[in-house]
């Protein structure tokens, strides 16, 4: 019996199906499938029971109580998918918020531009520190922006001490920013929306975007790839305070007080958004869309039950639950996708 | 320490007188704080080459492979590529010089799909500089039909077979224009078919020009593949040989320094009682109608191809993964099945295949892990004291020979075959009736090898019946006294002694090929 | 983040497709046959090797790896902390700071066992605080319907009981990612806890009860609450260090694949970790509820971070298998210490909310940079000594 010299005669792999995915099928393998079908089902369901609810006046609350959450889950998913976390998202707005407040009192005549700018240089600052930290010192990233979530919050206290700052400090135009309305969008929207579009051809088409997601996919093999792997995470928290800071500058726009408080408890809030928005917890899946998407839909339950005339106190439980499915309908995703994979390849053999 | 020269490393080959070194390494030198990983690192691939380099465990191969990847940087020597001079900051850098490492275990990304993981950092640009994905697809098409294996560039990489994996970094390789090629164990997961597949693309791109180093504990895998044989030995080169000047006996010298008379040592031992009885296990698509009994004072060895099923029964026996039906039985009493725990307490005790991941908690102190299976048996009144854990594992250290720097270093920091010499204490510490050894001996260097042998052999004379999965056909048949050989989830041949050899193992392990031929 | 290496593993040989039969290369080679143990010899131990048979003594004694182990770093620091306090401080040094700081950081403390454990298993729970809130809520209701107080407690744990449950059966028995399932759970127990209470505030609670939580134990100040704490405290430390169950905790917290093995029931200790942490706080929610003799929705939020940080503090490690009980003890008391010893000096809560931060990331960060000082000395060392 020779056991060598019949190699060539060993069948290579069986030839697999070479099936091209129809678009359908695109569409039904997509992440973020659930959140967009429960955001449609979602507000069919109550402009069916009550018209007003897409009202002009109505389309326009939800997309404005939608930005500033749509803004810090599109930077939140950036740091995620690079398997990281920041907690300190909600402390980065607050300073950014009080800081545009008192420059406004400070320098009345600055360009609203140049507040912005500012504001996101200040956000930029505080998401590099942490980012910093993180890939130098080498700690976990849920550890230090839990630190500097207290920091941050400090600073806040003890520059704001008592102080608020309201909407009659600032100028009339930059109010108006939540205010007027493009083609019925309110401009603050309209920012959120060229921010999320920006970023998400960003992680799509750009070879540093796919290279945050093989960072979170495997984190020791990007870096035996020779992928930057500390510089791209630090982009990703400096990108992340720079949304953060932009949140806090629209933030003061939209509302009528900033003070040392501003922003607290956001941070799970925005990271519930992106979980719904299908993106996955320990990084390498998910895109900024689904989280922008994710946001949207937490804020227009809110709204929904309102409308609906839900007792208010069962929104947050209702949110609770939204997330709780998220995470188990990507579970039950995985699972039916890997049992898929196997019987295509039992079929192989 | 011996100087290259002496051992007519740049013998010309009779073949091809052309041949010009891709890449050449002398005297590279590594060390790490006090340890010095490679005091001589050296290594000469020429173009169009297929260049074995083999050693022990810990004779500075892993090293020599980092330094060629730019993971580690040498402290000293002379590192060549194509004649020139190179020093490699990190992986990139190594990459950019034409060099491509495929590691045993591939390092994919398991969320993107697999053109874009043959393509990460160079993916494709199309219109406005933004990645082409049809092009991206087009180009991995391409490749795949290159090498001829149907793997679908659209699909995620998570849940491909380590050999697709393999496949996919050559493909990698190719597109990179890689002009050397490092291996490192690459079958040390991999079936037969799998192993011919990839070996005919090897020889295919040595064929077309590359140098191809190959890392391997398998001789027959060396001597059917390579051109030259480089053995290393305590992190020095030792010598190069033509493969077709040279012989197992005396690379197995080379490599220990020594010679090795007895590396199967069982001894004859009479049969005793049945200690363990599988009737009729069955799991669809993963093992049907599985009978075996294991008596006292017997070795039992499962053999047959990767992927028989021969690992999923061992599993299943101990409870890890479930079974749909049959029954175990330990000493003529049925076993709960998908309980760990009961299996443990009934006697058996589990090596598992996977050291690092299955067998050891890797951060976790040496006499922590040794201790681990004693929790229960070391309480008292449910309390556990660290003494008892210490007295225990220090006994059974002892007794096998482990050598650590200290019980409580991670068990991370110790040598491969002291990490398998702890997996061996911590079973054996529960007085177990019946040990199933899933490739004990793998990625074990050949001293360790044959310790290990021998005490499984010294095990079985005082009455523990061992159920053994190997790969290793001369295992299998030095050391069992009877042989199970499983195919596609069946048994399909029951040895004794006497019947077992090479070719019948073989034979009962692949009997479907040859009845369809 | 729990551990991100061990929540993935890239493929798993075992779940790969059955490989077709053929001759493999690897079954190729019979090797020679020896039948006959022909040598007893034992192959020559390790070649240049620096280490030892096992059960050699080593280099340093329990006693100094127990003296300068990071528990003890935090317990020194606490004592100089408290001691540099009673001296500079007026009126630290009294037994009523004892009760008040005591009394200020009970729900901390309670909360912080069971997540150590939780913490070391590899996972986290963020529900916590919300528990110890809808505990509360509940308990508000249900007194003022008329319920007798005994029942009313022992429903509270109950429910805290079941939260803990569901938490458990999501992550331990679904495999879920704890991180995720606990923002959920987060955020729908606090919105059951409003369900419940709406934004009414319960405070006729028996005084009796109410006088008996903020009581102390004759002239020494310690709150008598404190003994329960202290059992508590005893229990889980033993659970931890001294049972099979906290070993197996260790081992699983580094390895869930390697714990299987060895017959640990990942599953099952996963699940007794949740009922332990619902069950606790509840105990905080009721704590909180008769101390301030207020139940209300928002009783106890954001503790779940506070507790967090001070088990993180306490050395504990976030990806698993490193902490211990002592360690987080003295993180808690710590930042309970300087807590209240800024509030008596006049320092404003700003401070005491940035010292806490500074803490937290100090503790992780300074264990690296000494690491990589000692690797730097070393390497310097043996570029001086000559080689081998």
């Amino acid at each position: 019996m020779s056991l060598d010299g019949t190699v060539g005669a060993a069948p290579a792999h069986p030839t697999a199906p070479h099936s091209r995915p129809s678009a359908l099928a695109n569409l039904l393998r997509l992440r973020e499938l659930p959140v967009i079908l429960a955001l449609v089902v979602l507000v069919a369901v109550t402009a069916a029971l009550n018209p007003l609810f897409l009202s002009e006046q109505g389309i326009k609350d939800l997309l404005l109580n939608a930005t500033i959450l749509m803004i810090l889950a599109v930077g939140q998913t950036l740091v995620i998918i690079t398997r990281n976390i920041d907690l300190s998202v909600g402390s980065i707005l607050g300073l950014v918020a009080f800081g545009t407040g008192s420059i406004f009192v400070a320098a009345p005549n600055l360009p609203i531009i140049a507040v912005f700018v500012l504001g996101m240089l200040f956000g930029a600052v505080l998401g590099a520190l942490n980012g910093l930290l993180i890939t130098i010192a080498k700690v976990p990233a849920l550890v230090i922006t839990l630190g500097t979530l207290y920091i941050f919050r400090g600073v806040n206290n003890a520059w704001a001490g008592g102080t608020q700052y309201f909407a009659g400090d600032r100028p009339e135009a930059f109010g108006n920013l939540s205010v007027d309305t493009v083609l019925g969008f309110p401009v603050i929207t309209l920012i959120a929306v060229v921010v999320v579009a920006i970023v998400a051809v960003y992680m799509l088409g750009t070879r540093p975007g796919r290279d945050l997601y093989a960072i979170g996919s495997d984190p020791d093999a990007a870096r035996l790839f020779g992928i930057p792997v500390t510089r791209r995470v630090l982009l990703a928290f400096v990108v992340n305070g720079l949304l953060a800071g932009l949140a806090g500058v629209l933030y003061a726009s939209r509302f009528n007080s900033v003070g040392a408080t501003t922003g607290s408890g956001l941070e799970l809030d925005v990271v519930a958004a992106a979980v719904v928005g299908g993106v996955a917890i320990f990084g390498g899946s998910g895109t900024v869309v689904g989280a922008a998407i994710g946001a949207l839909l937490l804020t227009t339950i809110t709204s929904a039950l309102t409308a609906l005339r839900v007792d208010k106190f069962w929104q947050q439980a209702i949110v609770g639950i939204l997330i709780l499915a998220a995470v188990v309908i990507d579970r039950l995703a995985s699972v039916r996708a890997a049992r898929k994979l196997r019987m295509l390849e039992a079929r192989n053999v | 320490m011996t100087h290259p020269a002496d051992h007519g490393i740049e013998a010309p080959d009779p073949t091809d007188p052309d041949r010009t070194s891709v890449l050449t390494l002398r005297g590279a030198l590594k060390t790490f704080g006090p340890v010095v990983a490679l005091a001589d690192g050296t290594v000469e691939l020429a173009a169009g080459e297929i260049h074995a380099l083999v050693g022990e465990n810990g004779a500075g191969k892993s090293t020599l492979v980092k330094i060629l990847a730019g993971v580690h940087q040498p402290d000293a020597g002379e590192f060549l590529v194509a004649g020139q001079p190179v020093s490699f900051r990190n992986v990139a850098d190594s990459k950019a010089a034409g060099i491509s490492v495929i590691y045993q275990e591939p390092t994919l990304f398991p969320d993107l799909t697999v053109a874009e993981n043959i393509f990460v950092g160079r993916q494709p640009k199309g219109r406005f500089g933004l990645i082409s994905r049809i092009e991206m697809r087009r180009r991995a098409g391409e490749l795949f039909d290159q090498l001829g294996v149907p793997i679908d560039p659209d699909r995620v990489a998570e849940g491909l077979s380590i050999a697709d994996q393999q496949i996919i970094e050559i493909a990698k390789a190719i597109s990179l224009d890689a002009r050397v090629l490092v291996m490192d164990e690459p079958t040390a997961a991999l079936s037969g078919v799998e192993v011919d597949r990839l070996f005919a693309v090897a020889r295919r791109l040595r064929d077309s020009g590359s140098g191809i180093l190959f890392i391997s504990h398998r001789f027959d895998e060396v001597f059917g593949l390579c051109d030259r044989i480089t053995v290393m030995r305590d992190g020095t080169y030792i010598a190069t040989h033509e493969t077709g000047a040279t012989s197992v006996e005396a690379i197995v010298r080379e490599m220990v320094g020594r010679d090795i008379d007895a590396l199967f040592p069982k001894t004859e031992t009479e049969a005793g009682d049945v200690v363990l009885r599988v009737s009729g296990l069955t799991r669809p698509g993963v093992f049907h109608d599985i009978d075996f009994e294991v008596r006292a004072g017997e070795i039992v060895a499962l053999s047959g191809l990767v992927g028989a099923g021969r690992t999923e029964v061992a599993r299943a026996v101990f409870g890890i993964d479930r079974y749909e039906s049959g029954t175990v039985e330990m000493a003529g009493r049925p076993l709960r099945r998908k309980d760990p725990r009961a299996a443990i307490d009934a006697g058996i005790g589990f090596v598992p295949e996977d050291r690092r991941k299955q067998g050891l908690v890797m951060d976790l102190s040496v006499e922590r892990n040794a201790a681990l299976t004693l929790r229960h048996s070391l309480a008292r009144f449910g309390l556990i004291s660290g003494r008892a854990e210490r007295e225990a594992a220090e006994t059974w250290g002892k007794r096998l020979q482990v050598k650590a720097g200290s019980p409580e270093h991670a068990v991370s920091t110790l040598s491969g075959g002291n990490q398998q010499k702890v997996v061996l204490a911590k079973w054996l510490a529960t007085d177990p009736k019946l040990l199933i050894v899933d490739e004990p001996t793998r990625g074990i260097d050949v001293g360790t090898k044959a310790e290990v042998h021998r005490l499984l052999s010294e095990l079985a004379g005082r009455g523990i019946a061992i159920l053994m999965i190997s790969s290793e056909l001369p295992e299998v048949l030095g050391m069992a006294d009877r042989v199970l050989v499983m195919r596609e989830g069946r048994i399909t041949g029951r040895l004794d002694r006497a019947e077992a050899t090479a070719e019948t193992v073989m034979h009962a392990a692949t009997a479907s090929l040859e009845a369809s031929r | 983040m729990s551990d991100p290496s061990r929540s993935r593993t890239a493929v798993d040989p075992d779940q790969g497709p059955p490989d077709p039969p053929a001759k493999g290369k690897r079954m190729a080679a019979p090797g020679t046959r020896t039948s006959e143990e022909k040598s007893t010899r034992r192959p020559a131990a390790g070649k240049a090797d620096t280490t030892r048979v096992l059960a050699v003594p080593k280099g340093r004694t329990g006693a100094a790896r127990i003296l300068l182990g990071r528990d003890a770093i935090m317990i020194y620091v606490l004592v100089v902390v408290v001691l540099y306090a009673s001296l500079v401080i007026p009126r630290f040094a009294s037994p009523v700071t004892v009760g008040f700081l005591l009394l200020d950081v009970i729900p901390t403390l309670l909360i912080a066992l069971p997540m150590t454990l939780v913490i070391i298993s590899g996972e986290i729970d963020l529900s916590v605080a919300s528990i110890a809130g809808l505990t509360s809520a509940l308990m508000g209701v249900l007194w003022q319907g008329g319920m007798p107080i005994a029942l009313v407690l022992v429903i509270c744990v109950l429910a805290g009981l079941v939260a803990g449950a569901f938490n458990g059966v999501l992550i331990a028995y679904l495999g879920l990612p704890s991180l995720a399932v606990t923002i959920g759970t987060l955020a729908l127990f606090r919105g059951l806890a409003l369900v419940v209470i709406g934004d009414n505030a319960v405070a006729n609670f028996p005084p009796g009860l109410t006088s008996f939580f903020t009581s102390k134990i004759g002239g020494t100040g310690i709150p008598t609450v404190m003994v329960g704490v202290v059992v508590l405290i005893v229990a889980f430390a033993v659970v931890l260090h001294f049972t099979p169950f906290g070993r197996g905790l260790f081992a699983l917290g580094y390895s869930k694949e390697a714990a299987t093995f060895v017959g640990i029931d990942v599953a099952r200790s996963k699940f007794l970790l949740y009922l332990a942490t619902g069950t606790v706080s509840a105990f905080a929610g009721i704590y909180w509820t008769l101390r301030y003799s207020s139940a209300r929705s928002d009783n106890a939020s954001g503790l779940e971070l506070a507790v967090i940080a001070a088990v993180l503090l306490g050395g504990v490690s976030i990806f698993g298998g490193k902490g211990s009980i002592p360690g987080v003890l003295a993180g808690v008391l710590l930042i309970g210490t300087i807590n209240y010893a800024l509030k008596l000096d006049r320092v404003s809560e700003v401070v005491l909310i940035i010292v806490t931060g500074s803490l937290l990331i100090l503790s992780v960060v300074a264990p690296n940079i000494a690491a990589a000082v000692q690797r730097a000395r070393h390497a310097r060392q043996v570029r001086a000594a000559p080689l081998p």
